[in-house]
């Protein structure tokens, strides 16, 4: 029995890290939380776990759960959560999160709040602070019932500490024969990269409109992305002009992050832009157009022609 | 196969900051919209049902997904300020009502940001569901689907039992523009209006918007004029190099 249950996000049977920042909105929820993860042969992910000072750590291991099928994971999910007594489901935003989240709160007959940024007291209850209209709006969001589903914003919470007492490691059991049976996984797009993970990354370069094409996005974002040691991220209009990939993509619609340093190269600064990088500590913006609204928010900022500048910046950077 | 696209009435995202945006159709809906019509267009559809929740106000864009070529449309009459596990619980009366093989849906409304209301929705009904989708392909005499998701992780291929629910990702296809005749068209075509009370659904929703504010805002930094000024500046200043 667990008051909070959170989700761990596994990537290959390893655990996401920022799926583990949840664990620290648990912790400011108060009262004991047990971790969840699913997957086939999880047994070493589980290990891994069991120092954040949970309760417990549930898995649900099953050849049936090899693949985040949404309607198989969050039916069992569900069964997790009623077998726990958990008041509370949660985990990190994700595509993953947002894809099997929703659904199992639906099987729990239960609201759900997404991208919790902050946890507020409103008459002596507990509200959730969440961004709305890509990041414009603060909204403080009362929940009713017996029962809610949380997905926190990883870059909102910190990494939980890693020294708590090892907890017990418990098999949770279901039957998975009687499992939704009706999507299958056919493939993933693999694409190896020595490059950090963008969510993770601390400093990200990103690259706008008029990189032009993916062989001079890679040489100028990746090549000043390589020198610092960074991550690669796009807009949209450079995602869907083929230069990136689609989870490039930083934004209210693609990833959030908040490295220490972000590098904005050739981008206006839209709103829907801007809501995936605000917490950043450090935005360097480099523009040829002085007014571009990017300027406007960045700490430093440098106006000219990024085909001129990055060259000279990544020469610059590799003698330091 | 008939197709049901919910779609809902937003603020115009690309309205510049401050000013009174006027309300479309949520950007994610509109490529649910425009996907269904190709589907239709290619034969693999004979009908497709608009539907949205909301006051009266919203028949303007009742007539603008009408104008892009969709057959019917209804307008579930209600102006509270629902939230989506509440949306969900309307729709899925409707869909069990409409019996369409296939729900495709915006992964998000831009103005709420929830990304809920099609996972839930598929949960409810409990059939499968194709998130974050940037390609539709019928197989099998249309029994089923093969979809790609944009997923944190690049693109996933999943295939699906119909009838399912599909939400929208940006890269699924470019809306087109809503044409003259298209909107001469929309006149005559009909928009049912029906209540909750008339669907025998009853449902209220359990989260609250208590406040709304505006975050904090970062402010402009420093103008530099070289290569070597910001190097130096992120070196000392910023300790990040
Ligand atoms: C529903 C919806 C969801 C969206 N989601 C996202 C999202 O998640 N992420 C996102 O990024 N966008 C998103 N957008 C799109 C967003 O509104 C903008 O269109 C997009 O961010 C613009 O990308 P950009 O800055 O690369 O392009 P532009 O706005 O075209 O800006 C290009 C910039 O490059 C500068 N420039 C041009 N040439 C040079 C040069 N040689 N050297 C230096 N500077 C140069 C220009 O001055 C300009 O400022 C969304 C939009 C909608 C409607």
């Amino acid at each position: 029995m667990a008051e909070t249950l959170v989700l761990i996000e596994l990537d290959r049977q390893r655990v996401k890290r920022p799926s583990l920042h949840a664990i620290t909105l648990a912790q400011q929820l108060g009262g004991d939380y047990a971790l969840l993860i699913l997957g086939s042969g999880v047994a070493e992910a589980a290990n891994s776990i069991i120092s954040y000072g949970a309760a417990a750590v549930l898995v649900a291991d099953d050849p049936a759960l090899a693949e985040p099928l949404a309607d198989r994971y969050a039916s069992v999910i569900a069964q997790a959560t009623r077998q726990q007594g958990a008041k509370r489901l949660l985990a990190s935003s994700s595509t993953f999160s947002k894809d099997v989240l929703p659904r199992a709160a639906a099987l729990l007959d239960a609201p759900m709040v997404t991208d919790v940024l902050a946890l507020a007291k409103v008459d002596g209850a507990i509200a959730y602070q969440r961004p709305m209209n890509a990041g414009s709006k603060l909204a403080t969001v009362k929940v009713d019932g017996e029962l809610c589903v949380l997905t926190a914003r990883a870059t909102a919470f910190a990494m939980p500490s890693a020294n708590g007492a090892p907890c017990l490691i418990a098999t949770f059991a279901f039957d998975a024969a009687s499992l939704p049976n009706e999507m299958q996984f056919v493939s993933r797009e693999l694409r190896a990269s020595d490059r950090p993970d963008l969510a993770e990354a601390r400093v990200v370069v990103s690259g706008g409109r008029p990189l032009k094409d993916s062989e001079t996005f890679e040489r100028l974002v990746g090549g000043l992305a390589d020198a610092l040691g960074g991550a690669v991220g796009a807009t949209r209009a450079a995602v869907d002009a083929g230069m990136a990939p689609n989870d490039y993509q930083v934004g209210q619609t693609g990833k959030v992050v908040a490295p220490e340093l972000y590098i904005a190269l050739g981008i206006s600064g839209a709103i829907q832009h801007l809501a995936g990088i605000k917490d950043s500590r450090i935005i360097v913006a480099i523009n040829k157009d002085a007014d571009a609204p990017i300027f406007q928010m960045a700490t430093y900022g440098l106006v000219g022609d990024l085909h001129q500048i990055v060259p000279q910046l990544i020469a610059a950077i590799q003698k330091t | 196969m008939k197709i049901l696209v919910p779609f809902k009435s937003v603020p115009d995202p690309y309205a510049g900051a401050g000013a009174a945006a006027k309300s479309v159709i949520n950007p994610f809906d509109e490529i649910a919209i425009e996907e269904a019509l190709r589907i239709r267009e290619r034969g693999e559809a004979t009908e497709i049902v608009g539907v949205t929740i909301g006051a009266p106000a919203v028949d303007e864009q009742i007539r603008s997904a009408l104008a892009m070529g969709v057959d019917r449309a209804i307008r579930i009459d209600d102006s509270r300020a629902l939230d989506p596990y509440a949306i969900s619980r309307i729709l899925r009366t409707l869909v069990e009502r409409e019996a369409p093989q296939v729900v495709l849906m915006g992964k998000q409304a831009v103005d709420d940001d929830s990304n809920q209301v099609g996972q839930m929705l598929a949960g409810l009904l409990g059939w499968p569901q194709a998130t974050f989708v940037s390609k539709i392909e019928f197989l099998d005499n249309k029994t089923r689907a093969q979809c790609s998701r944009e997923t944190d992780g690049g693109i996933e291929v999943i295939a699906i039992s119909l009838p399912a629910i599909i939400t929208t990702d940006l890269r699924l296809n470019e809306p087109r523009y809503v044409s003259l005749p298209g909107l001469m068209k929309a006149r005559k075509k009909p928009i049912e209006v029906i209540n909750c009370e008339q669907l025998g659904v009853n449902v209220h929703p359990l989260t609250t918007t208590l406040s709304v504010a505006s975050p904090p805002r970062r402010t402009a930094g420093t103008r530099l004029e070289s290569v070597e000024e910001l190097v130096t500046r992120l070196k000392q200043e910023a300790k990040v190099l």
